[in-house]
């Protein structure tokens, strides 16, 4: 009897390791592994032929605490957070609310703002290359329709990290339209009737029920815009190259250009790590406080 | 009841989607402080009524008054009236006190008196106690109370009610409905009440309203559509079991009318010589205090014959059953009720 118990118990143990060893292995290799080896190469001296790595504490952090190109890309990437979170998040929210209601042409509506999210990010850029390009670009041939002056947006310092911003903005409201449409769609229509029976108005009914029943889409899309504002750097290459004049560089491609263009791997680690120190703090600000305050259906 | 001044009148009111359902020459006449049930089976266009008078859905055809107010295309809001929903509709993210308030805060009614209200409208449905929680974290009777503690809260004079208690368990529903019943009449509201449970509708309603296909079949007293059925659909829908329809042929001494209606309770059986109709026995369903047993005879549908206590008849087994003519209800070729019949003889 105790015997058979065993084997059953030792089975289920068993089974339940074979079903959480494909994410474990995955996990470990591309995630855990990486980080602490990051995390130690950050902890170490670039080798030399002459110099060769030694362990240096935290000597890459302060070296980079020392450099104003980090804290001019901390500035940027923290107005490209600022920015492209609320306002691509509003974006969505209104589009979606649009796009749910009783509209003519409805499935176009929610295609076409839908299609910018299908488009690879460096397509994007393309595309946006040739709205922003001074004296060919669409933007200026409308600006010289009314007289305007041509614009280099993406070659003055006061514009570029903005043109970055628009063209992310664009690409992301599309698709956290798409989260709020379906978590629109999960709220029953007699709550609206409901509202109108008490003779709450559309603005009421949006404020009072819609918005905090969608506070889960909510909380769900800021961390995926807040890790977009970090990771989401592939049209700089095609539309600035972080220039000019580091106007427009943000993290991600910093930490790219140092460790392979200039090869300096301890210090783009460091950064790496501090990315991600920053990123952790701020998820379990959201997951423990906002969390609380969300109601789940 | 005493007959008081039409409360909610509705005239020749049609409603279609696409040119079909819906519902057509809809014609009520509603009493203040009146319990009035819409029942008929699903599809039948009750619910489009209820919407209809709420508001929710505006008529292709017809005028609505309610309180001498025409309201034909006037907003919800505007019309003072509370609505139960079917699913209750509750605010899942709100206490239950803020789902109560919910429509008093919209109407900015001051603090303090909605505090009073609130607590006397939980007080009412006996749900003090519960103010914070949620619905999710409520009972479903729990949840109906709160959708009617919602509807009443407001103190309008109209109350909508679209099935309420469809989702609550036999035991609860029959608690419930006295309970409705009862509040309805202490705050003295006109109450229309959309259900396809016959039994809620009968035991409630002052006028039942029965439905089919769109339009109303019959209105009256409880009573009426029981003894007294419009046409052959309400003979067949009202009452369990419903009213057995006989053809005149298979009835000696009745060619001359289309179909014949009987009760249950209406039907002896007797020895055997002595019946009118010979029928073979299908099915015994007990009922503790009496056992209906199912009979079938050559065009007859429905026959039925209640019998006290527990009885156990063998299918297959011939009853002879004996009624009196002033049971039988009479029906022409078109469905519709015969009041008395002329020329044909009566044994």
């Amino acid at each position: 009897m105790a015997e058979h118990v065993n084997i059953e118990r030792r089975r289920q143990a068993i089974y339940g390791w074979l079903l959480l060893s494909p994410a474990a292995i995955l996990l470990t290799t591309f995630a855990f592994y990486p980080s602490i080896a990051t995390l130690w190469t950050s902890l170490f001296s670039r080798g030399t032929r002459r110099n060769p790595t030694e362990f240096v504490g935290g000597e890459n952090y302060t070296d980079l605490f020392a450099d104003p190109t980090f804290w001019l890309v901390v500035k940027n990437n923290l107005i490209y957070a600022a920015a492209t979170i609320p306002i691509s998040i509003f974006i969505a929210l209104g589009m979606a609310l649009w796009a749910n209601s009783k509209i003519p042409a409805r499935g176009f509506v929610r295609t076409a703002y839908f299609t910018p999210t299908v488009l690879p990010m460096i397509a994007a850029a393309n595309l946006w290359l040739f709205f922003y390009t001074p004296g060919l670009g669409v933007l200026d041939q409308i600006g010289s329709l009314f007289g305007l002056p041509s614009i280099n947006w993406l070659g003055q310092p006061e514009t570029a990290l903005w043109a970055v911003i628009i063209v992310t903005i664009w690409k992301e409201a599309g698709f956290f339209m798409i989260f709020y449409l379906a978590a629109l769609q999960t709220i029953p229509e007699d709550l609206k009737e409901a509202a109108d029976i008490e003779g709450a108005s559309r603005f009421t009914y949006t404020r009072r029920i819609v918005l905090p029943l969608l506070m889960p889409t909510t909380l769900f899309i800021m961390v995926n815009a807040l890790i977009n504002s970090v990771k989401l750097i592939d049209h700089l290459f095609i539309l600035t190259k972080g220039g000019p004049n580091d106007a427009s560089k943000l993290i991600l491609y910093y930490i790219w250009e140092m460790a392979f263009a200039f090869f300096d791997a301890p210090h783009a680690a460091a950064m790496t790590i501090l990315v991600l120190i920053v990123l952790g703090i701020v998820a379990g600000i959201k997951f423990t406080y906002l969390d609380k305050r969300t109601h789940y259906q | 009841m005493t007959q008081a001044e039409t409360f909610v009148n509705v005239d020749n009111v049609a409603k279609r989607w696409n040119g079909q359902l819906g519902v057509e020459e809809v014609s009520l006449s509603i009493p203040r402080g009146s319990f009035v049930a819409l029942l008929g089976p699903s599809g039948c266009g009750k619910s489009t009524t209820l919407r209809l008078l709420s508001g929710l859905e505006l008529p292709d055809e017809g005028r609505i008054s309610i309180g001498g107010r025409d309201v034909t295309t006037t907003a919800p809001s505007e019309r003072n009236l509370s609505m139960v929903f079917q699913s209750y509709a509750l605010f899942p993210h709100l206490s239950v006190a803020e789902n109560v308030i919910f429509g008093l805060r919209v109407r900015k009614t001051p603090r303090a008196e909605r505090q009073e209200k609130l607590k006397r409208a939980l007080e009412i449905t006996g749900l003090l106690g519960y103010e914070q929680r949620k619905p999710g974290e409520l009972s479903g009777g729990q949840r109906q109370r709160v959708a009617l503690a919602r509807a009443i809260v407001a103190n309008q004079p109209l109350c909508l009610m679209d099935e309420p208690l469809s989702n609550l368990d036999a035991k609860l529903r029959a608690s419930v409905r006295k309970d409705i019943k009862k509040l309805q009449l202490d705050l003295g509201m006109t109450v229309i009440y959309v259900t396809h449970d016959q039994t809620e509708a009968m035991s409630m309603a002052d006028l039942v309203v029965l439905m089919k296909d769109g339009h109303i079949q019959q209105s009256g007293a409880p009573e009426d559509l029981y003894y007294r059925p419009n046409n052959t659909f309400v003979a067949e829908f009202v009452g369990s079991p419903p009213m057995a329809l006989i053809e005149g042929s298979a009835l000696p001494g009745f060619e001359g009318v289309a179909r014949i209606g009987l009760r249950a309770e209406n039907v002896q059986v007797t020895k055997s010589g002595d019946g009118r109709m010979t029928c073979k026995v299908s099915e015994c369903e007990f009922l503790g205090s009496e056992t209906f047993i199912g009979l079938t005879h050559p065009g007859t549908t429905g026959l039925t014959v209640s019998m006290p206590g527990l009885r156990h008849i063998p299918a297959g087994e011939e009853l002879e059953i004996t009624f009196s003519d002033e049971d039988l209800h009479f029906f022409d070729a078109a469905g519709q009720r015969m009041e008395r019949l002329t020329g044909a003889p009566v044994n």
